[in-house]
């Protein structure tokens, strides 16, 4: 009989201390999203025991110094301005996906793909430099002062466009062949063809890309924060100037001390409630993999 | 009926080139703001690029000079962050896909935790940052707080990346080694990390895409300074945190700020490049003599 330490019957000691360092390992990387949470709530905790949570949805205005914290004119900022580029980068993202996938000639699809994958590299300060010295003029020229909800929503379009277009152009390639063909054998022309059975096919796959997106244009500080004209008020038209939570935060972060920085840290929190709550839903919806 | 089967051709008809137009048209807006952006970044960029940009110390706030500085402060805080992010991840990744069974209750929170992890946004990684590497941990606007801080960010990329490019090695690789009485520690070193070693670069290299990138978790942990760095308790100022300062700081930064994101968007184009040819091209070449 052949006689091994190093057998799978019996793991080797080797083996087993391995394990036990990578155990600590993945519990340290684990651990990163805990500590985070519990730094958040540490720094918020002075300002959050005097005067709670409520005080941060309706106290009237943004004055930390004056006593009061009032997050909501930034909360509709961030909302009005993620929600305007979700809609026109999810259209212009799954139309893009479409032309791949459909329309496009196959010598034009490969550089169009290319193209979208170093959209999706270029870092966000750099759409922001080029928000602030193309786009805001421009705007500034039809409708002053340009910095505004509609410059930041602009450039949100064009960085979260590549992640709506990617992950619908991977969901429209898993819709089965089949249905393809069928289609086809039907004679249902290719408009049909795609509204009918190829959208529906992807739905779940399109729908947890938008998600994605959603929480990269909610969480995106730098870009919307160079072209929006962070003035804290709630938007009422698409050339108000506004400020976002994100921005808010690396605005008054470098001089904020005592009440006015932990409620900075408030804000921090809000944002990454809202974050989980889409990665959750994001998650559910990539899980439920369903062909109708 | 009839009437039903004419009211579909009409709008057939109707509906067939409305799709068309609107899918080409999305298509070259698409394509037209990039040609805009990078054309744009070209115009006013490339006339400032040369060698003395790249290795001279930035004058009057940035206006003039350049940004050998700022360059080797960032290669700085990138290198830390790969150096506290890569053992940390390649040992999560390691014991995910090759020690815990595929739906193990830890194997599930570990993964949960990055899935989360991955979607905080850079802000509140600054806020983290700021608070826990500058102020408890007394490190300060440093280097080496900005540096853990991408750590932190590029986690859960590194690890996801590396659990793919392990469980790409196929699994007659793993049952042969232990066939040969190898214990698990050997086959990884030589098998099976081997063999996944052009996808685990390649994640690698997003990871250290994404971590240049990065602008805002940066502002409260590195900081500001544009002198060069002594040491790694120093604060230094990334490429990226210098392109926001001149554009929104400085009057007249502009010219400076397009010559440094042309080189940054150079070094990403780089660098995801490679990372893409890596992880396209390593299936090709796997078996590596050791």
């Amino acid at each position: 009989m052949i006689w091994s330490k190093h057998s799978i019957s019996s793991p080797s000691r080797t083996d087993a201390r391995l394990a036990g360092w990578l155990s600590v390992a993945a519990g340290l990387a684990a651990a990163v999203l805990v500590l985070i949470v519990l730094f958040l709530l540490h720094e918020s905790w002075p300002v959050l025991k005097r005067i709670g949570w409520l005080r941060f949805f309706t106290d009237a205005a943004w004055h930390p110094s004056e006593g009061l914290f009032g997050l909501a004119p930034m909360l509709w900022a961030t909302l009005a301005s993620s929600a305007g580029a979700l809609v026109l980068a999810g259209g212009l993202g799954v139309a893009s996906a479409l032309f791949c996938r459909f329309y496009a000639p196959p010598s034009a699809a490969r550089p169009y793909r290319r193209m979208v994958a170093l959209l999706a590299g270029i870092p966000s300060v750099v759409f922001g430099l080029w928000g602030l010295t193309v786009l805001v003029p421009l705007i500034a020229r039809w409708q002053p002062p340009g910095a505004s909800l509609l410059a930041g929503i602009l450039i949100l379009t064009l960085m979260i466009l590549p992640t709506v277009a990617l992950t619908a152009d991977a969901a429209l390639a898993a819709v089965p062949k089949a249905y393809l063909h069928g289609a086809a054998a039907l004679g249902i022309s290719r408009s049909g063809t795609i509204l009918r059975v190829v959208l529906p096919a992807a739905r779940s796959g399109i729908i947890a890309g938008l998600l994605l997106a959603a929480g990269r244009a909610l969480g995106e500080t730098m870009a919307v924060l160079m072209v929006a004209g962070n003035v804290v008020q709630t938007p009422h038209s698409l050339f108000d100037p506004v400020r976002t939570l994100t921005a808010n935060i690396a605005l008054e972060m470098a001089y904020a001390t005592g009440e006015h920085r932990a409620g900075l840290f408030v804000s921090g929190l809000v944002l990454t409630g809202m974050i989980i709550l889409l990665a959750v839903a994001a998650l559910r919806f990539g899980g439920a993999r369903s062909h109708v | 009926m009839f009437e039903a089967g004419r009211f579909a051709m009409v709008r057939g008809r109707v509906l067939e080139p409305l799709m068309t137009l609107a899918v080409w048209g999305s298509a070259l807006l698409v394509a037209g703001a990039f040609l805009w952006l990078v054309g744009d970044l070209l115009w006013h960029g490339a006339e400032r690029l040369s060698w003395a940009f790249l290795s001279s110390s930035p004058l009057n706030a940035g206006r003039t000079g350049g940004i050998g500085p700022i360059l080797v402060s960032t290669l700085l805080i990138l290198g830390v962050a790969v150096a506290a992010a890569v053992p940390l991840g390649l040992a999560t990744a390691v014991l995910l896909t090759e020690f815990l069974r595929p739906r193990s209750r830890f194997g599930r929170l570990v993964g949960l935790s990055l899935d989360v992890l991955a979607g905080v946004p850079s802000i509140v990684f600054g806020l983290f940052g700021n608070a826990f590497f500058s102020v408890f941990l007394g490190l300060g606007f440093s280097i080496l707080s900005g540096g853990l801080t991408l750590a932190c960010m590029v986690l859960p990329i590194l690890i996801r990346t590396a659990e793919a490019s392990l469980r790409a090695v196929p699994d007659d690789w793993r049952l042969g080694s232990a066939a040969l009485g190898l214990s698990r520690t050997a086959a990884l070193r030589h098998i099976l990390l081997p063999a996944a070693s052009s996808g685990l670069v390649a994640g690698l290299l997003l990871g250290i895409g994404r971590a240049m990138a990065e602008t805002a978790a940066l502002i409260f942990t590195s900081g500001y300074v544009d002198r060069m760095p002594s040491s790694l308790l120093d604060s230094g100022r990334a490429l990226s945190v210098h392109i926001y300062d001149l554009s929104m700081n400085v009057a007249g930064g502009d010219g400076n700020a397009y010559a440094s994101a042309l080189v940054l968007i150079g070094l990403l184009i780089l660098i995801n490049g490679t990372a893409l040819y890596l992880a396209e091209h390593w299936l090709n070449r796997r078996i590596i003599a050791p």
